[in-house]
Formats: C-alpha cells, structure tokens, sequence
C-alpha cells in the first residue's frame, strides 16, 4: 500500500536519512546542553549582584551569543567551512554538520538559561550562602537543580529548532532527511520523497516534544 | 557571647549614599532570646546580614567566641558559617528539594556521610514536629511547616547562634504563635542564642528576655523587654509599646470620668512581675474609705514575667484618696493619676 502512494521512496535511502538526522540532532542537542549551560551560567554569574559578578567577561560573553545569534543558520554555516574543515576533517556528510550545528544553537538556549537562572529565588541563594556553601555547591546543587524545569523546556524547543537546521544543513551536503528531500525530492520532482521526508520529521520533533514534556512532568 | 562594635553599613549609589545600619554596637549574651524590633526601613534587615557577613560591613566588628567574624577569609568564614543558623521571612526553601533533602543539604555542605546525614536529618524533623513529612515538597506545605522545615536546616549543624530575619511575617497569628513557641522550646533545649528580628512588638513581648530598637541604622533603645515596656524612652519605642497595649488607644473614651474635682480621681496602674498578681484593689478597699470603680484592664506575658496596665477611678474624701493614691505607690505598683489631656 505504501509504495502506491509513495512509488518513489526508496525505504533502505530513507531509513539511512532519518537515522542521520536523528544522529546530528542528538549529538547537537547534546552539544547544544553543555555549550548553552556554560554561556548561559557564565551571562548570569558575571551579571551585576551575582556570585562572579565581572562586567568584562560578561560583556564578552554576551557579545559572543549576540553575534552567533544574528547570523543566518545558513550563512553560519558556510562561515565555519574552514574551522569544520580543521576540526572534523571534511566539509560533507553529517558530522560535518555538527559545529556549526552546536554553534548555532548554543547562543540561543544559552539565552534560555539564562533566563531560566534568573527566576531562581535571589532567597534561596543566600540561604545557600548562609550555610557556608561554596560557589560550585551554588552553582551544581542551588542554580541548576532549582532551574531545571525551564532548562529542559528551553532544550525542547531549542532541540526543535536543530531539526528544521539539519534539513538547512542537509541542502548543502549534510546528508539526513533534509538532503533527501532536496536532491531526491526537489530536485527530480518526486513529490512524494518530499511528503515522506516531512511526515518523518513531523513525527521526530513529536517525539521530542513528547520527550520534553514527560522529563518536565517527572521532575516534579 | 557576641560583642557587636560600632558596626556600620554604607550603600554607596552614583546619586545617593544611604546609611543603612549606624554605628551600631551591641552584646548579646550566651543563651537569650535578643530581638530587634523596627519598622521597614529601619536598616534592621540589613544588621542581621552584617553579622554573618552575607552583607559585608563598611565599618565597625562582629566579634563571637573571640573571634572577628569581619575580619576572616572567605574560606574561614563559610566554615564559620556553618554555626550560624539563619531562618528567613519568605523559607528561602529549595524547591527541587524534598524536605528531608532540604534538610540534609547543610549537611551535604558541612561534607558529613550519608548515614550520618540520615540520623541528623531524622532528629531534626522530629524535632521541629514535622515526621511523617520526610517526602513532601515544599509546595505541598504550609506556611507554618515550610518555616519549621527552614528551622530544621537551620539547626542541622548545630549552631552557636539562630538569626531569625523576619521569620513570623508571612505567617499569620495562630502559626506565628506555634513558631515562636518552638524558637523557645529550641533556645531552652539547645542553650541556642537566638538574634530575632521583627516589626510586631508581640513577637518581642512573647519570646524575647532583651530588645533593641532600631530607627534609620541606629539603635535608640535597648534594654529588659520589661523595663521597655514599662518605661519606653524613645518615641518609635512608645509607638511600639502602644501598638500592643489596647489600652492606650482608649484613652480618649476615659474622658468623660476624668475631672478636675478633688474627690475623684482617674488612676493608671502598672503591675510588672510577680506584683501583677497581687491583689492591690481590694487591699485599698479594706484600708481606706473609697470607692473603688474599675474602668478597663489588660495584661500581658512576657519571658521574664507578666506586666499589666489597669484604669481605675476611686472616690473618697481629699486626704483619704492621697494617702490611698500614696499607699498604691509604695507598694512598688507605678501609678499615674491621669489628667486631662
């Protein structure tokens, strides 16, 4: 029955496609996590009345997201040929798409937390301070613990993003569901590739969400 | 047990500077119960926090058990942190937490074992009567369990000194009462000082032994909480007094038996002590011949003591009503003859 509606897919082309793109968006989600964590603890530690407080590195820093963040998912990628190049070894395929993945969303959940640390009762820190707790006790069992449900809620929707960039990726040679539908779909005007290609993503960015959700549930 | 020098906080903005505490130098003795009582404003949030340094001082020493806390390195001072408790107006509770983490995370930070941690922790809920609670969030408390849960941690690695900033203010009477019962039942236990800070004056009158008024950073009374309630010096301090004396804003419907006739007199009366419960009325009813008529009366416990105020109107023949009047003084009972205003 599928292949009357969909004549064109080749199962085995699309199976290998949606594995990578499961693959790029897994590692730069994780990427992504550890990236927008440090950014996003280093905006709001150096602020002005924070543990770190340090107006340099935090102008920095900001400068760095604000940057990063301004540029087209597009044109960044393009940018960092060179430093992928140097640090994967090759401009194609879908690892070649990771820096400039990780890069690209990093800024933005690092805005997330960011956000996500300032709601944290200014109390319970002192409270924390009051107990004679060390910065990283702060930091590892005050700020994060007392955040997470805005952090996994950032990194859902920062991870939903990262999907719709595999498939900007996968046009100019990352490979994944994105490529196929472009070379295989667009380009010799099976239509159907690009409905199969779709529906697979639609259900991947439901999974996550559905993920997403359940650890916000379960962490409460 | 904690000598406090000339203690002093300067906020320094582009515009402005704002003197927060003043000067301020204070003993607090091992094992009492010392409030600061303000209103907001009065720099009194801020005098707590110089103590244990979470505000660093721009003057001035906090000197306990000999040694000055304004003066030690961080890594010296988070230790010394450790032995002074600290309670909050708002619990300051970790969220992600359940109470007994809550609980055990000082702990966590003074690095003990998780089988000593464990004991700890369950003494603890025991103590402040929250068992049976051990897995509950925060958000799934009340006001009152949140502060006992906040209590808890603050004793959990046994303190030499409790700081309580605010710790009744969002909580209303009943379990006011309930928390400054166990602060009480704590400091007896525990021999813990405890360094309370307010604005209600009953807070002061139920569990404190010494006060300090505190008026823009500066401390303009301290002394017994007795003798402030009896003899309050200062201004903001009879306002506090009156705050809690029903008394006193019922003076005016007194006027119509206060009158310049020589036969009849308005007399005010403060019992303080064991003397609040000697019966001076009758006494003058059977020693002299007057009429004894008794207009209003409260009274109040104290730690150290109950102190009452009693309103009565006697009429008698002039020297008869002096020599009563005179006798009531001398039995060390203050009274007042009260004119008209």
């Amino acid at each position: 029955m599928l292949k009357d509606f969909f004549p064109n897919v080749i199962p085995e082309d699309l199976w290998e496609a949606t594995l990578e793109t499961l693959y790029m968006t897994i590692i730069s989600v994780i990427g992504t996590l550890i990236l927008g964590i440090i950014l996003g603890l280093l905006l709001f530690l150096t602020d002005r009345g924070n543990l770190w407080k340090n107006s340099f590195i935090n102008f920095l820093t900001a400068t760095f997201v604000n940057v990063f963040r301004a540029i087209p998912f597009i044109i960044l990628i393009l940018l960092l040929f060179p430093f992928t190049d140097f640090l994967i070894g090759t401009i194609r395929g879908w690892e070649a798409a990771l820096p400039a993945l990780i890069i690209g969303a990093g800024p933005f959940y690092a805005r997330l937390v960011e956000i996500g640390l300032k709601e944290v009762d200014k109390g319970v820190i002192e409270a924390a301070k009051s107990m004679g707790a060390k910065s990283h006790t702060i930091i590892f069992k005050v700020l994060l613990p007392e955040s997470m449900p805005a952090l996994i809620s950032g990194l859902t929707v920062t991870g939903i993003a990262l999907i719709g960039y595999t498939a900007i990726a996968g046009v100019i040679g990352a490979g994944g569901l994105g490529s196929l539908a472009y070379l295989q779909g667009f380009q010799r005007r099976d239509f159907d590739v690009i409905l199969a290609c779709t529906i697979l993503i639609i259900i991947i960015v439901f999974i996550f969400q559905f993920i997403g959700g359940f650890t916000i549930q379960s962490d409460r | 047990m904690i000598q406090i020098k000339n203690l002093s906080k300067l906020y320094q903005t582009k515009h402005q500077k704002i003197q927060a505490v003043d000067n301020v130098s204070l003993n607090i003795d091992h094992g009492e119960i010392f409030g600061v009582i303000g209103y907001s404003g009065a720099g009194k949030s801020t005098f707590v926090r110089l103590i244990n340094r979470l505000e660093e001082p721009t003057e001035g020493s906090v000197v306990m058990h000999d040694q000055d806390i304004t003066k030690m390195p961080a890594n010296k001072l988070r230790k010394k942190r450790q032995k002074i408790g600290m309670i909050f107006q708002h619990f300051n509770l970790l969220w992600s937490r359940t109470v007994y983490d809550n609980i055990a995370f000082p702990l966590e930070i003074a690095g003990l074992s998780k089988a000593k941690r464990k004991e700890k922790v369950l003494e603890l809920i025991h103590l402040v009567g929250l068992s049976g609670k051990e897995e509950a969030y925060p958000s799934q408390l009340s006001g009152g369990q949140k502060q006992r849960v906040g209590i808890a941690r603050a004793l959990a690695n046994d303190p030499e000194v409790l700081l309580c900033d605010e710790a009744t203010s969002a909580l209303d009477p009943e379990t006011t009462d309930d928390i400054l019962d166990l602060l009480v039942s704590i400091n007896k236990r525990l021999g813990l000082t405890i360094i309370l800070i307010t604005h209600e004056m009953h807070v002061i009158q139920k569990i404190c032994h010494r006060v300090a008024v505190m008026e823009s950073g500066k401390v303009v009374e301290t002394g017994d909480v007795l003798d402030v309630f009896v003899k309050p010096q200062s201004k903001t301090t009879k306002r506090f007094v009156q705050q809690l004396n029903p008394l006193e804003h019922e003076k005016d419907k007194l006027s119509d038996f206060i009158n310049d006739r020589d036969d009849s007199e308005v007399i005010k009366l403060h019992f303080i002590g064991n003397r609040a419960r000697r019966a001076l009325i009758s006494e003058v009813a059977k020693k002299f011949d007057v009429e004894i008529n008794i207009l209003q009366g409260s009274i109040a416990p104290t730690q150290e003591g109950a102190y009452g105020t009693l309103f009565i109107e006697i009429n008698g023949e002039k020297t008869i009503l002096q020599n009563a009047i005179a006798y009531m003084k001398e039995t060390g009972v203050e009274a007042e003859v009260v004119e008209h205003a």
